[in-house]
């Protein structure tokens, strides 16, 4: 059975399509990850999960439910949770309350809920009554994957959860993610750290201009000598992968400070 | 000193306690619809028209009619939503700022037309103070509308940090797009920022009727401090509109104390702009206002 299923979709915002035929799907249990160069419809792919566009065409399947068009409020009452990479925490609610609203469609009592967020991030303990507008990156991921969890969703979807961190803090992320997953949730997660990521998943997909074009597991995808080329710095030659390393972060980092501006 | 805290200070927590209530209406508006709410001044004064209305029926005092036309308030400005703002929810903030300029001449001919143009008054003739300790001079209804005041900011202050809707009004104003995102039913917090709003402006209102008079432009009339206020403690911050309201309406009153000499400072005539010269004051000082709100 699959969890999560995209068939072909095709999409975009208003009239532009960007999405021109993805099909994906997510077992249970596993970690997916969309890779591809910028523009490709990697984030895009992902909101069309969540009813964040226009889809023109092809269908998303929940549990063999089909949610195409369906929009963000009821998706996320179905169990399906979405991290965005910017813009996903409240800024002016305390860590605690920002975890509450994680958890705001629950009509239950989650206090359970909480304290088991709490342990899987506990750097949010001391914070918890502090703005979370106020935390540093790193922990504001935190609390943005800490709020999506609230819900024990089916499945967790996280649009680059490790952009804009320190390397020290994506090297917790990557962890948290795994972790979170081994404790059940099956996660799609884009990411731009094609190589950590790859690391971790079970599978991947590569997708260039708005179709797929290549998706195998993680471990072939890292050895594949074209992904390589495209997003992990030169060919997987070991001693030149240590120095790729080294400079390709900082890199990267002025590279998406320039297209922001 | 006696006569500065009796004609001046008090007059001025009054007042800034009847902007304060106002103000959090507005800021609120601000903060989740995203509009400046034109026609809350005359929320204000339909919640005062609405209360003399009870007060001829059934003889009661205003301050136990207040809830009653709170709640009637608030059914017209969810009505009012549904009808007038609702089809505009997605669209740009000047074009729903316009529709709320125009709601505001409706509501106010609608008032015009029911209970005629001339003054009226809760209470008629004058009230006499009780004096305390020999001078400390105290009007009952300022006793009265400050500690009301209080305990409606006291009010408006649980609900929104300990309240699951209230909370999700502060998510939603932070971020509209990641409250739907969480689950948030949107439509359900427009409601109760309508009616929080309401609620603020039936006592802003009956306040500023009690203390002096019901006329059909005195929402109107105190509608810009009142927008002062929301900005001076940053927009969408309802302690910034608390805070705004005081330091306005204490200003405006003390504005008129003969601090020099024998003769007051400013003429009362200037009132209405030393609201605004406090706001552009602090908005030099900070940008974002008192308690550092949102910035367009």
């Amino acid at each position: 059975m699959t969890v999560l299923e995209l068939d072909n979709v095709t999409g975009g915002y208003g009239e532009t399509e960007i999405l021109h035929g993805i099909s994906l799907k997510v077992d249970p249990g596993e970690i997916v990850v969309i890779i591809g160069p910028n523009g490709a419809g990697k984030s895009t792919a992902m909101k069309s999960v969540f009813g964040l566009l226009n889809l023109h065409g092809g269908r998303v399947m929940l549990d063999d439910e089909d949610i195409t068009n369906t929009p963000p409020e009821k998706v996320v009452r179905k169990g399906v949770c979405y991290v965005p990479q910017t813009g996903n925490i409240f800024p002016n609610l305390s860590v605690h309350e920002n975890l509450e609203m994680g958890a705001y469609v629950r009509r239950d009592d989650f206090s359970g809920r909480l304290d088991d967020i709490y342990q899987i991030f506990p750097p949010l303990v001391e914070k918890r009554n502090q703005p979370a507008g106020t935390l540093s990156g790193g922990q504001r991921q935190m609390v943005a994957m800490g709020k999506a969890l609230m819900l024990e969703p089916k499945i967790l979807l996280l649009d680059e959860p490790s952009a804009g961190l320190s390397p020290k803090y994506r090297g917790e992320i990557f962890k948290v993610v795994r972790d979170i997953n081994e404790a059940g949730t099956p996660i799609l997660m884009v990411e731009q750290n094609a190589k950590q990521a790859l690391g971790i998943a079970d599978r991947g997909y590569i997708l260039v201009d708005g179709q797929n074009r290549l998706d195998d597991t993680g471990k072939k995808l890292l050895a594949n000598k074209e992904v390589a080329e495209m997003f992990l710095g030169g060919g997987s030659v070991p001693a030149k992968k240590t120095a790729a390393r080294k400079t390709k972060p900082k890199a990267r980092a002025k590279a998406r400070g320039k297209s922001k501006q | 000193m006696i006569d500065f805290i009796n004609f001046y200070l008090i007059p001025g927590i009054v007042l800034g306690s009847i902007y304060a209530l106002g103000a959090i209406g507005i800021t609120l508006t601000f903060g989740i619809l995203r509009f400046a709410n034109f026609a809350h001044g005359e929320m204000m004064t339909l919640g005062a028209y609405l209360t003399l209305t009870m007060m001829w029926l059934t003889g009661w005092h205003p301050l136990v009619l207040l809830p009653v036309a709170m709640v009637l308030l608030a059914l017209v400005a969810v009505g009012v939503d549904q009808v007038f703002y609702r089809p505009f929810r997605n669209s740009p903030a000047v074009v729903v700022v316009i529709a709320s300029f125009g709601l505001m001449l409706m509501i106010r001919s609608v008032t015009q037309f029911s209970w005629g143009a001339q003054l009226q008054a809760f209470v008629p003739g004058i009230q006499r103070p009780t004096i305390f300790f020999d001078v400390l001079r105290l009007q009952p209804k300022h006793i009265i509308i400050i500690t009301s005041a209080i305990v409606l900011m006291g009010i408006v202050h649980y609900l929104l940090t300990h309240t699951r809707i209230g909370k999700a009004m502060r998510a939603m104003s932070d971020s509209p797009e990641l409250a739907r995102l969480t689950g948030i039913d949107t439509e359900l917090v427009i409601k109760a920022t309508w009616i929080l709003g309401a609620a603020t402006a039936a006592a802003a209102g009956v306040f500023l009727a009690f203390d002096s008079h019901v006329s059909t432009m005195m929402g109107f009339q105190i509608l810009l401090p009142t927008f002062a206020a929301a900005i001076v403690g940053g927009i969408g911050r309802p302690y910034g509109a608390m805070a705004g309201g005081l330091l306005i309406g204490i200003t405006e009153e003390l504005s008129s104390y003969p601090w020099i000499g024998d003769v007051p400072l400013l003429s009362p005539g200037y009132k209405a702009g030393v609201s605004f010269a406090i706001m552009v004051a602090v908005l030099i000082w900070r940008p974002s206002g008192l308690f550092r709100g949102r910035v367009f």
